[in-house]
């Protein structure tokens, strides 16, 4: 499939395609920090996830609706506004999704499987009828406009940058959180070992409720930082959810880093083959290959050993 | 008949009855002959049920990729269809006369290696039964050797159910792309769209049914069918008393996987056309919910609750679309919170013990207390 091109040529066509593929991993990562946390974490299977996402999106195109017709003189600054009340908004649905249905479930992973994909078609449906059924896209600040060049063939989207240093940010404080925060090795330690956590103090029906909140916030923040890059739809969130799942349990569904790792390997491998085949065969063959590695390796590249 | 019998017990035998008199004789003199059509095409999806029965509710291994069986079943019958209705002399305008349409269409100019068997009926059946299960085998191989299981393997097969349908949206030429496998006429020269064809071919579908749903009930009460309960509810103990745990997983997977087989084969007989819009994540999730309403540990329930699912679902789209997907939705929650067991639960709780308390008051024995014999019942 090399055949055709110079060097030179492969040379900038893998660059571009890496750049590409740089962008498609920051929306992996961004969807599947949240899903980490709460099936590597909790063990629960949210098919709901899209949706909360799809949820951060909807009220970014409001936040940004809003401030173009009351206050145009801060649209730039309404982005942060927006991501700010995405991850609040979907938070706090979180929360009230895991009080009213997921703690009943915590002994039958499988059925919150079934639970959430119920709930994930109400959502779609709430979406279409109350937003209606037509892709909204929001209108980007002037800042986020236009392309750097980096060589005479290569541009760089402004915007693509944004969505990738906001992925480095984000990924940085759950990082920070999961790992060096009290609170983070609380909900280490309740998904390690329930019963002992209970003991030993930790209120483990909070962390709970307060870990599942946190992460569909986040799937709220990436809905978010989506509407950068792509229009949004009642159903979108479909689209990404076996690719998100894909990526947490080849990563290792309780590693963070492994997600990241396997977030770059999957985007990176579809973006180049992408140039070179059709789109559907790149996919084919990407999600092809992951599932093999994961027969090889079923608990995933990163495996966090535990006694269980 | 006595209760010791292998594959029904005695009050099995009455719930065969009325459900093979429900298909056999009320349905058919109730419907017309649109309705009963459609009735048949629900049926097809209760094969499908069955299997999760027996692969999800006694074997716990829930596979979010029933739809690649369903559909490759109903590809290999549609590709023999599709062949028969496109001989030379009625393709003559294409430019290459004697291959499906879609091929033309897409500039193939010879027919695919893998679509040459599909010319002979038997090879074609031969195909329905074992390329399903040998796909089904290798997946299972590869997963249940490796102790992949649970949540693992769910999500694992739904990605596999992805792949499978973008493959087939992808290679047009080969597959007729996203519109499926269309316009099929005849089956060995008979046609199968009259409405005398139509109704045959639900009579057959429900005489399979039945058959399969036999079939399945043997399964799960032979030593065998014991061993998979064990297997879901005590994997290592099985295991540590010396079973090959991965081969008993294996085999009830393939089971599955050829019930959904021939039900998406008798599915293309009746409705004419085979899509990937059947073989993708959402059908596929759905079929897990037809056998979820009816009750995982039941086959009858299975039958019923895809029925049931497909009859609201129809009715519900045809007057209120938009009210579906709420209703959908909130089936997948209650049946998941609420009912666990789905309605032979309901049946086994609330119905069974006044039909026992009654059998006992005539067999002029004392009579059971209701929770005592609602328990029995919940432990079988």
């Amino acid at each position: 499939m090399f055949e055709g091109y110079t060097l030179a040529e492969l040379g900038s066509i893998f660059a571009m395609q890496g750049f590409a593929g740089l962008i498609l991993f920051s929306v992996f990562v961004l969807m599947a920090l949240g899903l980490a946390i709460i099936f590597g974490q909790m063990g629960v299977i949210n098919m709901a996830h899209g949706e909360f996402l799809i949820l951060g999106a909807y009220i970014t195109y409001f936040t940004s609706n809003f401030f173009l017709n009351y206050i145009p003189a801060l649209f730039s600054a309404y982005f942060f506004v927006a991501m700010a009340l995405a991850f609040v908004g979907a938070g706090a649905l979180g929360m009230l999704v895991e009080w009213a249905m997921i703690r009943h479930l915590y002994r039958r992973p499988l059925d919150t499987l079934l639970a959430t994909w119920g709930l994930s078609l109400i959502l779609q449906q709430f979406y279409r009828s109350v937003f209606g059924a037509r892709e909204v896209g929001v209108e980007l600040p002037e800042w986020l406009i236009g392309s750097l060049p980096v060589t005479d063939v290569i541009e760089v989207p402004i915007n693509g940058l944004f969505v990738m240093a906001l992925t480095l940010m984000i990924t940085i404080a759950v990082g920070v959180l999961m790992y060096r925060s009290r609170w983070g090795k609380q909900v280490r330690a309740v998904m390690q070992n329930r019963v002992m956590a209970g003991a030993v103090g930790i209120d483990t029906e909070r962390v709970d409720r307060y870990t599942f909140g946190i992460g569909c916030g986040i799937a709220g923040v990436a809905g978010s930082a989506f509407t950068m890059v792509g229009s949004t739809g009642p159903t979108s969130g479909q689209l990404y959810i076996v690719d998100t799942f894909l990526v947490v349990v080849f990563g290792g569904a309780q590693s963070l880093l492994g997600t990241i790792a396997s977030a770059f390997v999957i985007s990176q491998a579809q973006s180049t083959m992408e140039f070179f085949l059709s789109g559907s065969m790149a996919k084919v063959l990407t999600l092809l290959t992951v599932v093999g590695i994961l027969m090889l390796r079923p608990q995933g590249l990163f495996v966090l050993k535990v006694r269980r | 008949m006595r209760s010791g019998n292998i594959f029904l017990r005695r009050n099995e035998v009455l719930f065969l009855v009325v459900l093979a008199a429900l298909l056999l004789v009320v349905f058919p003199m109730a419907l017309d002959s649109f309705r009963l059509n459609l009735v048949g095409k629900y049926l097809t999806y209760a094969f499908v049920a069955l299997g999760l029965v027996l692969c999800w509710g006694n074997a716990g291994i829930l596979s979010l990729g029933q739809g690649i069986f369903f559909g490759l079943g109903g590809y290999c019958m549609a590709m023999f269809l599709k062949l028969e209705s496109s001989s030379p002399e009625a393709t003559a305008i294409q430019s290459t006369p004697g291959i499906p349409d879609f091929m033309d269409w897409n500039q193939i100019t010879e027919l695919p290696f893998f679509w040459q068997p599909f010319h002979s009926l038997t090879l074609t059946v031969v195909a329905i039964l074992v390329v399903p299960t040998a796909f089904a085998w290798l997946i299972g191989v590869a997963m249940f050797k490796r102790r992949v299981g649970g949540v693992y393997f769910a999500i694992i097969t739904q990605a596999i159910a992805a792949i499978l349908t973008i493959l087939i949206i992808g290679q047009q030429g080969y597959t007729g792309g996203i519109n499926g496998i269309t316009d099929l006429r005849t089956l060995k020269g008979w046609d199968i769209r009259t409405d005398f064809a139509k109704e045959v071919l639900y009579f057959v579908t429900v005489a399979l049914l039945l058959g399969c749903l036999l079939a399945a009930q043997f399964v799960r009460r032979s030593k065998y069918g014991r061993i998979l309960v064990a297997i879901r509810d005590k994997e290592d103990r099985v295991r540590f008393s010396g079973y090959d745990v991965s081969n008993f997983k294996i085999f009830i997977f393939c089971f599955a996987s050829v019930l959904a087989a021939v039900g998406g084969a008798m599915f293309t007989l009746q409705v004419g056309f085979m899509s990937p819009s059947f073989v993708g994540i959402v059908p596929s999730i759905e079929m897990v919910i037809y056998c979820a309403v009816g009750g995982r540990l039941s086959l009858f329930g299975a039958v019923y609750g895809t029925l049931f699912v497909n009859y609201a679902k129809t009715i519900f789209s045809e007057s209120f679309p938009e009210l579906w997907l709420f209703a959908m939705g909130a089936l997948f929650i209650g049946v998941v919170m609420a009912f666990p067991n789905g309605l032979a639960g309901l049946w086994q709780v609330h119905v069974q013990p006044l039909f026992d308390r009654w059998a006992a008051a005539r067999a002029g024995a004392r009579p059971i207390a209701p929770s005592a014999a609602a328990a029995a019942e919940r432990r079988t």
